[in-house]
């Protein structure tokens, strides 16, 4: 059974935090549908040429390249008769091969080109919060007999003190 | 002049044999009454492996300049009218040549390691044995798997087949050995390590020798991979300096864990920690120079500057694995002794932020390492190839960035051991605030400012990212000011002095750390360069004589175009007039060459960089039906940062190399005691 969340529920800031989030989440949302020019910027950058350059679409230049003048020639055209975006780019990849695009896609076994990253993100965040712990448990290093170090108000005192001479 | 080379090689060869046996047999019978002499030749014959390899490397330089096309590498790299500078850059402008280029500068390397043993000789034997493992590799390739003095068959030609024209640009004289001196250069912590593993060193003095090498070693990867963006924007033509090639690649992972080590080694030097890390870090570097080498030689990955697929990618993989088992090998021997037992006081504390810009250093090496390697993953798992470009690498990697200039602003900040608050909030008030108003002024000013102003961040998330980073800066720019400004206040209260001389000797007491905070500013300057591609913009035209182009605030007028005809290369260029607010204020002159020894026809650019931005043209060639010629502008915000940023990254890095000058502060003398207490070892 589903539990509907009542935001008038929540605690005001956090209401108002949540609000905030979800009004800028459409505003990005709703981005993107730019003019012709924009959208052959856009999509020329996530296009290789296909000439053996290994260059993105739009900044391939080299002499006498046999494939990109034709290629951006196609973009326009797809642009110009009003093609959505992933045809555009569903009727390069037919055309050319899965490489004609510049970044993986997000479906299949390419999809684990953009998780693994987040993953070993993660992965590094438990390991380095495991070894703080680990070393914030240890216990103090043994001092030789005789030597009291200095613990909590006296310590802070001292430190206070090593500020006040420093100015720091 | 082959066969002299041909045998400088071979004796380096066994010179470099010698040294390492009979380096190897004095340090496992040390005890042995002929032991030290034996450890001595071998030293000599370490220190001889570079005038063999200086001779055989400068036997090809020299058949280069006399055009000795007998000698296969000299006909396919050189031609007659070579300049002079490009003939000396055909040392490293091949496969063989730069294999021969690379055992030169481990060689030299390891000549002056040699030379100055007497700081702990025993360290040093056993450095200079992993040196010339090391060295026995790269001999091996350049005598048996890719010999720069083999000869061409058949009749003597009359000319080369010239260097390729991409070379043939003045930062190509000086890229390739900066980037080399880095790559190299990494060996040599690597032999400090390992040597310091398997003796089991005390202590922490090698890892002081061992940071010293890798600053140095790390500045010259700094300046070889800017050279090569340099190179790339001033010759390539595409407007762009980084373009996440597999070879761009390739020296930007051992940077990132160059830069990661260069972090970590202060909580060894500091607080005795993270020795395993550290190990592991320094192998790494190395491991990954080695790696890069062998994705550009081996041709499994493809790449604009991949060298010709040979089978010398084979033993390159041989040496990683070999090298991987022997250092992993020596580990396990040894773990025991890198055991550390420092306590974590505070999570609020230098030692943490630390510990999370290691993280991030190695996410981003590690997201570089895994979209290198992807395409090749893909072919294996679902047959066929996928690309791993900008758009991947842009999107995956600025948010780390972003997360890395946080911690670059906070991590100053903190103290070891621990930080309380409050002196964290009163520190970080300041910065805060300032960088909030820089976000605000530049979402508040008029668009028509220039790039970086009137910032519309919820437009796109290229303006986003760009204001982030331009915001963070500020925010490290402020907390480095705010170090100098404190440290200098406290001199100049306690001296009199005035605030600037106060802030210099403050540096000139403590060159490591405020060489440090200059190396962070320089690296402030880099980003906000790098930002302002979100404002790039960029236009093709035809330009017939007195036709207009109009891109930012510049118009640009045609006025004429000519050809010239040199030994090397026939060019023909346009001549543009640049106007702003209607005065001319620049002419340009975008050019394109074709080489005749090599058939090849390349663009060069033609760029005025100012502080604001960057107007650069391409000469593209004529259209086929209307026979006008087709100019593309780029208008480039804020690049000429990127390179003032490197200046101020070098500058930092070698004032960081610099002794610490004394305080002059007096001390009243101690009295003596009978009986003076063991105290905690610390800092």
């Amino acid at each position: 059974m589903h539990k509907i969340v009542n935001m008038n529920k929540l605690n005001p800031t956090l209401r108002r935090t949540l609000q905030c989030v979800i009004l800028c989440s459409a505003v990005f949302a709703f981005l993107g549908a730019g003019d012709p020019a924009s959208r052959f910027s856009d999509i020329g950058h996530q296009l290789m040429c296909i000439c053996g350059c290994h260059q993105v679409l739009l900044e391939c230049n080299h002499v006498g390249c046999p494939d990109s003048d034709s290629m951006r020639n196609e973009l326009m055209a797809s642009i110009t008769r009003g093609d959505s975006d992933s045809l555009i780019q569903q009727a390069f990849v037919q055309k050319y091969g899965p490489t004609v695009l510049a970044a993986p896609t997000t479906t299949g076994f390419n999809r684990t080109a953009w998780i693994v990253p987040f993953v070993a993100l993660a992965l590094g965040l438990v390991s380095v919060s495991a070894v703080v712990r680990a070393w914030k448990n240890r216990p103090a290093p043994a001092i030789a007999d005789g030597i009291k170090p200095p613990r909590g108000v006296e310590l802070e005192q001292f430190r206070e003190q090593a500020r006040k001479d420093t100015e720091l | 002049m082959a066969a002299i080379g041909s045998f400088a090689l071979l004796l380096a060869l066994g010179l470099s044999v010698y040294s390492f046996l009979a380096g190897i047999f004095a340090l496992i019978r040390q005890h042995d009454e002929s032991s030290p002499r034996i450890g001595e030749t071998a030293r000599r014959a370490g220190v001889m492996i570079f005038a063999a390899v200086l001779l055989a490397s400068l036997v090809l330089v020299v058949s280069a300049f006399q055009d000795n096309f007998t000698i296969a590498y000299i006909f396919h790299h050189s031609n007659r009218a070579l300049s002079l500078p490009y003939k000396f850059a055909v040392l490293w402008s091949g496969q063989e040549g730069s294999l021969l280029f690379w055992s030169l500068l481990l060689a030299a390397y390891g000549f002056v390691l040699r030379l100055r043993y007497k700081t702990d000789p025993r360290l040093f034997a056993y450095a200079s044995v992993v040196i010339a493992g090391v060295q026995i590799f790269f001999l091996l390739l350049v005598n048996f798997a890719a010999n720069p003095f083999g000869l061409l068959g058949g009749p003597l030609r009359a000319d080369g087949s010239g260097l390729n024209p991409l070379l043939q640009y003045p930062e190509m004289v000086i890229h390739p050995p900066m980037l080399y001196l880095g790559y190299v250069g990494f060996t040599v912590p690597f032999a400090f390590a390992l040597g310091a593993l398997i003796m089991r060193y005390p202590g922490e003095k090698w890892i002081h020798i061992t940071r010293r090498w890798t600053m140095v070693t790390w500045g010259f990867l700094t300046c070889g991979i800017f050279l090569g963006a340099h190179w790339a924007y001033s010759v390539l033509g595409w407007g762009g300096y980084w373009g996440w090639d597999p070879v761009e690649n390739a020296s930007l992972m051992p940077w990132l864990v160059g830069t990661a080590f260069l972090h970590s080694v202060m909580m060894q030097e500091k607080r005795g920690m993270l020795k395993v890390w550290n190990m592991w870090l320094v192998f790494a570097t190395f491991w990954l120079s080695i790696l890069g080498t062998f994705l550009t030689r081996s041709g499994i990955i493809s790449s604009v500057h991949a060298f010709a697929q040979s089978s010398i990618g084979d033993w390159f993989a041989w040496f990683l694995a070999i090298s991987l088992a022997v250092f992993v090998y020596f580990f396990f021997k040894n773990k025991e002794h890198l055991r550390s037992e420092h306590k974590l006081e505070s999570l609020v504390s230098r030692e943490s932020s630390f510990l999370f810009n290691n993280l991030l250093f190695m996410l981003a090496c590690f997201i570089v390492l895994w979209g290198t390697w992807f395409p090749k993953i893909s072919e294996l798992v679902q047959g066929n190839k996928v690309t791993v470009g900008p758009p991947f690498y842009n999107r995956v990697n600025i948010p780390v960035a972003l997360l890395l200039l946080v911690l670059t602003a906070v991590g100053p900040l903190l103290a070891w051991r621990k930080t309380s608050l409050e002196s964290l909030k009163r520190n970080f008030f300041g910065p805060t605030m300032g960088a909030i108003a820089v976000a605000i002024f530049l979402m508040a000013t008029p668009p028509s400012w220039g790039s970086p102003f009137g910032l519309r961040p919820w437009q796109d998330m290229t303006y986003f990212y760009s204001l982030m980073a331009i915001s963070l800066c500020a925010l490290v720019t402020f907390t480095v000011a705010s170090e100098f400004y404190r440290g200098g206040k406290v001199i100049s209260n306690k001296t009199g002095q005035g605030m600037f001389a106060s802030m210099v000797q403050l540096t000139h007491r403590n060159t490591r750390r405020y060489g440090g905070y200059i190396v962070h500013f320089g690296v402030v300057v880099v980003i906000i360069g790098i930002a302002g591609a979100a404002f790039n913009q960029d236009k093709e035209q035809e330009m017939g004589y007195g036709d207009k182009a109009t891109i930012g605030p510049y118009t640009l007028v045609c006025r004429s175009y000519t050809q010239d005809d040199k030994a090397n290369y026939a060019s023909e260029w346009a001549i543009m007039e640049v106007y702003k607010n209607g005065h001319m204020i620049d002419t340009l002159t975008p050019e394109r060459r074709f080489y005749k020894a090599s058939q090849q026809t390349t663009t060069l650019p033609a760029v005025r960089s100012t502080l604001a931005d960057d107007l650069y043209l391409v000469y593209e060639g004529q259209n086929p039906d209307t026979q006008k010629p087709i100019l593309k502008f780029h208008l480039n915000p804020l690049v000429m940062w990127i390179w003032m940023g490197v200046w101020i990254i070098l500058a930092g890095t070698i004032l960081a190399l610099i002794p610490n000058a004394q305080a002059a502060v007096r001390v009243p003398a101690p009295r003596l005691v009978e009986h003076a207490a063991p105290v905690a070892t610390g800092d």
